[in-house]
């Protein structure tokens, strides 16, 4: 187990480096100046070579890069900002606030969002891919596949929107979507995230029923299923303790992504419900030719689904004793 | 209820298995019937698809419910199992009744130690504690001839070899002293020393318990030698019953005749080749009509007025012997003479 999850480390910090110094290739990639827009309009070559200087672009981009770089691991000087400590994710180029304290700053947003959308959407989506398995064929299996199929042709933007208008803004029946902090006031906290979840969840919700189902209806096929039951087992025992078993491999795996992408960000969804989360503040560092908090940004999601991919590999194993870690 | 004289352990009576697919009925087991006494064996032979394996689902009623039609009788100590309840079946199988299947790798759960998968019949049935069920399932794995069981018990099936596996799967299976045991082509899957060794091994199990066994396999040598009776299945009815001996030296039906020819005979010349049974095995969906083994039987045309394909031959038993042909029993005799003759050549 050990030595599995160093190994594994050791390959995420080897894709994170790859993924910033692919960001940072791509950033410089556009023409587009970072300084010009922090110089405002009467600027002069002289104004704009100083700016240039504070924002620690002034070299050329390998070596900003290692520049970067060091500041994770070392921390970094800026002759505009004074000392930024490691890991030093640099200045924002727009706000000249520290990257990692936005970051920070907009992470509970974004991780209630995510866990809490995912919460709704594995309950909702696997259990109802598995009554859809035990009703197999009859009226109940007919309904959850064909409400899947129509939940999982949804688009955010288009029932966030609908939902908005109905439900806040027509009916009144949900609050108008806000972030609250938790530790502030766990009822706003809630309210506010609650429509934000739900609609989130539906998109998901439909992935699950249909996944949970048809995993099980194989699994439950599977003649160690019938060898339970031979042996006297129950019919709710050998569904829950060996078809279930068997068929949480692949829900397991592609719930880890899922979580992983949605802390990355739910931008679109950030965005429809006017939440300050990660995936806004991405998008907003492209607009504003933020580099290094679109460096910041980059790095957490990708970090996100990595470590998130480790762990699904390590509840695989747990799962199946067959799959050993090394 | 203990079982008679006059009434046999387990009977099988006119069974029929229909299953409604989407192409249309299937008769997977169509008016089967038969008897098994205790500490007896019978042997079930018969191709793929002859209903060997339905019968025996169906005993253990493991067959699928919504899909099925069922009719006949099929008493075990006198209890009628078809229409038992969910419960009642949970209550029997596993204990008085079990199985063993034929693919053990398959069949053992991958998730669970092969110490617990046996254990937990023992619980289910016993109400033993957990350590109580151990203990047990070291003894079946000891006496099943595990080496170290009580280190192998913890053990996944991944971690046995194949021959292993499937004396952990007899040891599930006898775990609560089953009076009767079912086992699907439990040696099909193994080489032929392993082989030898679980046919032994069933064999002093059935001594020392008095267990009455089914056993199915489409191997007429593994018939020879651990079954008291046999039973030949073709598309979904017997064609032939009687004792090991009778079927195998004299046997009356073409069917049982080509089954015996597409097999090779140590005594006999070596170079007599192998006669495989022309055609194959009947649609259960559109069975043929009369005798269903009338397209691949090359003695139907003996038969006057195309009987063969017109009337469905009786089984007419007596004395446990009989064979559902429209051959008379003198033709048969000579038929098989001749038969008999053109293979020792």
């Amino acid at each position: 187990m050990s030595r599995f999850l160093i190994r594994r480390v050791l390959g995420a910090l080897v894709i994170l480096l790859i993924i910033s110094a692919i960001t940072f290739g791509l950033f410089y990639a556009i023409p587009r100046d970072p300084a010009m827009m922090s110089c405002g309009k009467n600027c002069t070559p002289d104004m704009l070579a100083q700016i240039r200087h504070n924002l620690g672009i002034d070299h050329p981009v390998p070596v900003q890069y290692w520049y970067w770089l060091k500041g994770v691991f070392v921390g970094r000087d800026y002759a505009g900002f004074g000392n930024c400590n490691a890991p030093c994710l640099g200045y924002s180029f727009a706000n000249r606030e520290p990257v990692l304290g936005t970051i920070m700053d907009r992470l509970p947003t974004t991780l209630s969002l995510a866990f809490g959308a995912a919460a709704v959407f594995l309950v909702f989506g696997v259990g109802a891919g598995m009554l859809a398995a035990v009703k197999q064929g009859k009226a109940l299996d007919k309904i959850a596949s064909s409400a899947s199929l129509f939940g999982s042709s949804l688009q955010i933007y288009f029932v966030g929107y609908i939902a908005m208008f109905f439900l806040v803004s027509k009916l009144g029946l949900f609050s108008q979507p806000s972030w609250t902090p938790l530790t502030e006031d766990p009822v706003a906290w809630f309210s506010g995230l609650l429509l934000p979840w739900l609609t989130l969840a539906i998109i998901f919700t439909a992935n699950y029923t249909r996944m949970t189902r048809s995993q099980l209806v194989e699994q439950l096929s599977e003649d160690y299923v019938r060898t339970a039951r031979a042996k006297g087992l129950s019919r709710a025992n050998v569904f829950f303790r060996f078809a279930w078993r068997g068929a949480m491999g692949p829900i397991v795996t592609v719930f880890g992504i899922d979580l992983g992408t949605l802390i990355g960000g739910a931008i679109i969804t950030e965005s429809v419900f006017s939440l300050q989360g990660i995936g806004r503040l991405a998008v907003d560092s492209v607009s504003k030719s933020d580099l290094p908090m679109l460096l910041g940004v980059t790095v957490l999601s990708a970090g996100a689904i990595v470590l998130f991919n480790i762990i699904v590999d390590a509840v695989y194993a747990f799962i199946d004793p067959r799959i050993r870690l090394a | 209820m203990t079982s008679t004289d006059q009434q046999p352990f387990l009977s099988v009576r006119d069974l029929k298995v229909h299953f409604s697919t989407e192409d249309g009925v299937v008769k997977a087991v169509d008016g089967l019937t038969f008897d098994l006494a205790k500490g007896k064996t019978l042997g079930i032979v018969g191709e793929s698809g002859s209903g060997k394996s339905v019968t025996n689902l169906t005993i253990l009623g493991l067959h699928d419910r919504e899909r099925t039609a069922i009719d006949g009788e099929i008493l075990l100590d006198g209890k009628e199992l078809l229409t038992a309840s969910e419960r009642e079946l949970e209550r029997l199988r596993g204990n008085k009744m079990s199985m063993i299947f034929q693919d053990a790798l398959a069949s053992l759960s991958p998730y669970h130690t092969i110490g617990r998968q046996i254990g937990e019949t023992y619980r289910k049935h016993t109400g033993a504690s957990k350590k109580e069920a151990r203990e047990r399932a070291i003894e079946m794995l000891r006496r099943v001839g595990i080496p170290q069981p009580d280190v192998r018990v913890d053990d996944y099936p991944h971690q046995f070899s194949g021959g292993m596996r499937q004396r952990a799967m007899i040891a599930m299976a006898l775990v609560c002293d089953p009076e009767l045991l079912i086992a699907d082509e439990p040696t099909t899957a193994l080489d032929v020393t392993v082989q030898a060794q679980i046919m032994d091994l069933l064999k002093d199990l059935q001594q020392e318990f008095g267990t009455a066994i089914i056993f199915i396999t489409h191997d007429l040598g593994v018939i020879a030698d651990i079954a008291d009776d046999v039973l030949v299945m073709y598309g979904g009815r017997c064609v032939e019953r009687g004792t090991k001996k009778e079927v195998l030296r004299a046997p009356q039906h073409p069917y049982t005749w080509g089954l015996l020819g597409s097999m090779p005979s140590l005594d006999g010349p070596v170079d007599v080749p192998l006669s495989p049974i022309p055609g194959s095995p009947p649609s259960l969906l559109n069975p043929p009509s009369g005798c269903r083994f009338h397209p691949r039987c090359t003695f139907a045309e003996k038969v006057a007025d195309g009987r063969c394909s017109s009337e469905r031959p009786l089984l007419e038993v007596t004395d446990g012997r009989g064979a559902a042909c429209h051959l008379t029993a003198d033709q048969r005799r000579d038929f098989f003479a001749d038969y008999a003759a053109t293979r020792s050549h």
